[in-house]
This record gives C-alpha cells, sequence and structure tokens, in this order.
C-alpha cells in the first residue's frame, strides 16, 4: 500500500466506533480530534490521512474526491442521493434506526399532516411510497419540539435508545429504515487506485467480521 | 437586482478570459486537426431543435438536463442541446445516409439544466468524435484510441481507462428472467457497488446462480486479470454475456499492448439506457469525475429511419484545458508605434500575412508594447525599417 489514501470521517460517534476497524486494519490516528484542533490527522502510516468534517459533508468529499474513502451513516447517504460515490460495505456500526414519532393521542389536524424532519429526502420517498400526501418542513435540529408547539404533527429522526423522544412525550410509530455507517469510496480513487482501496476495502471487511463474531 | 450585481452570472455559466479562451482555441485546432487526419468529418449541428429528437434513445436523465422553451411558430417543444450525440445520430440516420462508414467529429457548447457533477459547470464546452456502420471491436478500437489521442494531445498522460459492457448486466438481467422494476433497482445499487441493498435485491431473484453472479459483478473490477476471475465467475452466464466478456478481453488485450493503463468494471454501466455494447471512461489522477467518456450505441439512429451500429466519446474542452494547468507560453508579437503604422502599412500587412501578430498602436492609448503583450517592435527611421527585440 503505497499509494496515499486520504479517509474522511466526522467527530463522534461515528469517528469512535471507526477507530477499533482501523486498528484491526493497522491503521492508528496520532491525535484524537476530541482534543485535536486540527482537521487533517495523520496516522502510523505515512501514506494514510484521515480529515474530520461534519458528518452530512462526508459524501461531499468523497465525491468531489477531496478524500479518497469516507465513513459516512446510510441516513446522510439516503439524503444525499449517493449516486456519487460508492458504498461497497456496510460497518455495521454507529447503528440505529430512521423511525416516524408522532405525540400519542394527539387528535388528527384536518389537511394534510406535517413532518418536522432533517432528512426531507428519505421523509418525501417514504410518505409518497405509502401514498400519504404531507407536508415536509425542514428542520436543523431539536425536531421533538416541533408536534409539542404545534410546527408538525410528527417528525422523522434517527432513533437510537427512544429517550429523548419519550422525554417529549413522543413515540416511535412507524420504522422507516435500518441505519448503519458506510465505507464510501470515490468513483476515480476505485479506478485510480484500484490495487490501495480494494486492499483497505478487504481488510476493513476482515476488521468487521471479526467484530461480529466477537460481538 | 442591484445594479452592482448585474456582472453576476448564473450558477455554473462561465466566460473564458482571453488567456483561458486561447489555450482552448489552440487546444480545438489541435484536436480537429488530428481528427481531420483520422478522416473525421466536422458537423456542426444547431443549438436547439426540437424535443423529441434531441432525447430520442435517452433516458430520465437527459431528458432532466434539457432547457426547453416552446416554438411560437409550431407550438411544439423546443430543447436547447444538453448533449452533442443524438445530433449527430439524426444527421448520420437522415442527413447524409453513407452506405460506408460514416466519421464525424464535433463541437460546441451545450447547456445544462443541473451540472452533471456538483459545483460543475451548466455550459461545458462538448468536443466529440463517432464512427458510424460497423459493430466490431475494430471500430471501438479505433475510437478509443482517438479518444486517447486527444488526452494526450491534450496534454493528459497520466490517464486511466475504466472499461465495461452493458451487455454483461443485461445479459444476466435477461437470463434470470428479472421483471423491469428489480432492474432498475439492481442497477441501482450496481452503480453505487452497495453490496448489502444488492443482497436484499437478489433475494427476490428465483435463479440463485443468476443471482450469484449478478453479486459478483460488484468485486468483478481491476485490471485487466479481472477478466480471468470474470470468466470463471460467469461460467453458467448466457452467449450474451460470454460475448460481452470475449469483447472487452479482445479490446482490453490490444490496448494493454499498446501501454494503455486499463481498469475493467463490469458493474460500471454509465449511459445504461442507450449504450448497447462497451462502455468506457477516462479519469486523470487527481481528478475525481471522468474527463472523456463514451461508449457504444448500436440502433439509436432507428428512431430517424435507419438504425447504424455506432460507437463514440465526448469530452469538455473547459475540463481539459483546467485539468492542464501547463506554462502558458508568453504571447509574441509586433508593436508598432503609431507614428509607424501611419507611414509603414504596407509593411504591417506584409507581416501579417508571413503569420505574425502585429499590433498598431493607437495614438494617445494608454500603455505600450507590454501591455499589448508584443516582443518586438517595429522601427523606422531614415534607413528604412527594422524589427527590434524588446527587453523584458
Amino acid at each position: 500500500m503505497s499509494e496515499s489514501l486520504t479517509i474522511a470521517l466526522s467527530k463522534g460517534r461515528i469517528f469512535k466506533e471507526t477507530v477499533p476497524l482501523l486498528a484491526r486494519a493497522g491503521i492508528e490516528p496520532v491525535e484524537d480530534p476530541e482534543r485535536s484542533r486540527k482537521l487533517i490527522l495523520d496516522t502510523n502510516l505515512p501514506q494514510m490521512k484521515l480529515v474530520i468534517v461534519r458528518a452530512s459533508d462526508v459524501p461531499t468529499y468523497v465525491e468531489y474526491g477531496a478524500a479518497d474513502l469516507g465513513v459516512a451513516g446510510k441516513d446522510v447517504l439516503l439524503e444525499h442521493g449517493g449516486e456519487g460515490v460508492y458504498e461497497p460495505l456496510d460497518l455495521r456500526i454507529a447503528r440505529c434506526r430512521l423511525m416516524l414519532a408522532e405525540r400519542p393521542g394527539l387528535a388528527p389536524r384536518p389537511g394534510r399532516r406535517r413532518i418536522a424532519t432533517k432528512y426531507v429526502q428519505s421523509a418525501r420517498r417514504y410518505f409518497a411510497a405509502k401514498g400519504e400526501q404531507v407536508e415536509i418542513i425542514k428542520l436543523y435540529g431539536s425536531m421533538e419540539l416541533a408536534p409539542l408547539v404545534g410546527l408538525a404533527e410528527a417528525i422523522v429522526d434517527v432513533v437510537d435508545t427512544g429517550n429523548t423522544l419519550r422525554a417529549n412525550g413522543l413515540e416511535p410509530t412507524e420504522h422507516i429504515a435500518d441505519i448503519s455507517s458506510r465505507l464510501i469510496v470515490n468513483k476515480a480513487a476505485m479506478k485510480t487506485k484500484s490495487r490501495a482501496i480494494k486492499d483497505f476495502i478487504a481488510h476493513m471487511q476482515a476488521a468487521v467480521e471479526d467484530l461480529k463474531q466477537s460481538a | 437586482m442591484p445594479v452592482t450585481d448585474r456582472w453576476l452570472l448564473p450558477d455554473g455559466i462561465e466566460d473564458l478570459l482571453p488567456l483561458e479562451a486561447n489555450r482552448l482555441e489552440h487546444m480545438r485546432r489541435k484536436l480537429f486537426a488530428l481528427y481531420d487526419s483520422w478522416g473525421y468529418e466536422l458537423v456542426i449541428p444547431p443549438l436547439i431543435e426540437y424535443l423529441e429528437s434531441l432525447l430520442v434513445g435517452a433516458g430520465n436523465d437527459l431528458d432532466r438536463c434539457t432547457f426547453k422553451l416552446i416554438d411560437r411558430s409550431t407550438g411544439r417543444l423546443m430543447g436547447v442541446r444538453a448533449d452533442i450525440t443524438p445530433q449527430v445520430a439524426r444527421i448520420d440516420a437522415h442527413r447524409v445516409q453513407k452506405a460506408g462508414p460514416g466519421r464525424y467529429c464535433y463541437w460546441g457548447p451545450v447547456l445544462l439544466t443541473q451540472p452533471r457533477e456538483l459545483g460543475g459547470s451548466r455550459s461545458p464546452i462538448q468536443a466529440g468524435a463517432e464512427l458510424y456502420g460497423h459493430s466490431g471491436v475494430e471500430s471501438d478500437l479505433e475510437i478509443l484510441r482517438l479518444m486517447l489521442q486527444s488526452l494526450s494531445l491534450a496534454g493528459i498522460d497520466d490517464s486511466y481507462l475504466d472499461l465495461g459492457h452493458v451487455g454483461v448486466f443485461r445479459g444476466l438481467v435477461r437470463q434470470g428472467s428479472i421483471t423491469a422494476e428489480l432492474e432498475s433497482d439492481l442497477f441501482d445499487a450496481l452503480q453505487r457497488k452497495a453490496r448489502p441493498e444488492m443482497q436484499q435485491l437478489l433475494a427476490q431473484v428465483s435463479d440463485t446462480a443468476v443471482a450469484d453472479m449478478l453479486d459478483s459483478l460488484i468485486d468483478l473490477n481491476g485490471g485487466s486479470e479481472i477478466l480471468i476471475d470474470a470468466r470463471l465467475a460467469l461460467k453458467q452466464a448466457s452467449e450474451e454475456v460470454q460475448q460481452a466478456l470475449a469483447t472487452l478481453e479482445a479490446i482490453g488485450s490490444a490496448l494493454a499492448d499498446e501501454g494503455v493503463r486499463l481498469h475493467i468494471d463490469l458493474a460500471e454501466l454509465r449511459g445504461y439506457g442507450y449504450h448497447s455494447g462497451v462502455v468506457f471512461a477516462a479519469y486523470s489522477q487527481g481528478h475525481g469525475l471522468a474527463v472523456a467518456q463514451g461508449g457504444r450505441y448500436d440502433g439509436i439512429g432507428a428512431a430517424f429511419g435507419r438504425a447504424r451500429p455506432a460507437t463514440g466519446y465526448s469530452m469538455d474542452l473547459h475540463t481539459l484545458i483546467l485539468l492542464k494547468q501547463g506554462r502558458t507560453k508568453k504571447r509574441k508579437g509586433i508593436f508598432v508605434p503609431a507614428a509607424e503604422a501611419a507611414r509603414l502599412g504596407e509593411i504591417v500587412a506584409e507581416l501579417r500575412a508571413q503569420g505574425e501578430r502585429v499590433i498598431c498602436e493607437l495614438p494617445g492609448q494608454a500603455g505600450g508594447a507590454a501591455e499589448c503583450g508584443c516582443d518586438r517592435r517595429l522601427v523606422g527611421d531614415e534607413n528604412g525599417w527594422r524589427i527590434e527585440s524588446i527587453e523584458t
């Protein structure tokens, strides 16, 4: 593996859960992004670099080729459209569910239901497939608030434990998709750095299998 | 819009200023001299025509990319071309009607409602070549060689050629009697090499041998050695698939002998809607997207009354000059001071006829020879005239 590879990662849960996989592939970041202000992190391998970007920006970096590889949640890929990158491997990390959540006992309002969400594309596709016409309200965070203040009747959001929902008097009612993080690959890099990328994917795949076995 | 913003152009629409425009024009001339030497004839199709003819054989993608307007005299829908290939197909099928092979080249601006890539141009300057009337490997090879030569002429020497064949996927879909709906979902998953989705979808395919073969396509990419794996993995595939592999082997071995850096990808199905055989794209290291692409599209002329085998490629000239940020050659030219210009008109005309770039000073103008990009000066005195070089 002599060709240089850049991997785009987001801070937080994805980074924490990707590090053990990378370690099994023999790659260790020399710095912790939570403590460093640096956005480009070196690893123990000179040809391997990590770039730290916002989760929703990972597909953009990879599609442009600013990073050869990336780790992105399926929720982010569904929103991005995802035709511009390859997503060959399910890393089985940062797992959660994309769900519809409502306030139990809320009297239905005449007219179209209003759905508040950060996941506009996924919500639109889901309701179109169900045959229900809804108004989608795009929010950037704190979706749980929307039904409480009368901004929307329901929300579409990723749910891990469901504690935040319940604390705000909401119940998850419909399951839309299972979410986990994918390894994504720039299309041109897959062709021009074929050997290095395929090796990397194989190492990561072995690491995922390993963790599955030991879990 | 405030007056101060009037200079703003729409997203993805841009000017080429003298330096860039000059480089593009210089490259374009070299390219089209090359095409002429290969017997490719220049055609200049119109910027706008009826929508149906522009969208022949193309998928939704081209429809979405095409700007539309209504022809007031007929009430019909017209489109501003987003691709020149269908226009050349129309020309070959209906206007030229050659019995033998038809070789065409073209260049011109196209317009896209949305860029093909994030942050890309909506007004690329498309150039390409098409070869009509032959269906064998030889015509694919001719087109591929011409494309690769075009790129090296444009100064891109590190290109990788990515090669695929739509017949592999299409043949497997036919063999497994897969419905159109499932085919489109499989196609989508395959374009993303998304194994988890692929496996979910393949559970719906009753023929497990076909399902396994479709699944193997995700991994069948790499150097030309991948074709050996492909023969093994696709042993049970239909004749159509074997044919496609044979075509790839023939093209692959011919190009490998010529030192082309080859990457084979059996899941690469660009233009699946209208391509019918080999599909290919050239990549340059460090550029995330293809710099030139094309493939075989037999039968596209059927809509114009004459189906002929066809193969070709296209590229964006602007992308090419941006990639090749080489040294800009210093401009040469002869500066003629206003006094001399008034007296030595004949000399000026003669120098220009010899191919020199000659710029006459206008009386009272700001700036001199350097500002006009000249490296020499015409000097006239009692001894006649001479050309002096200017120290810079």
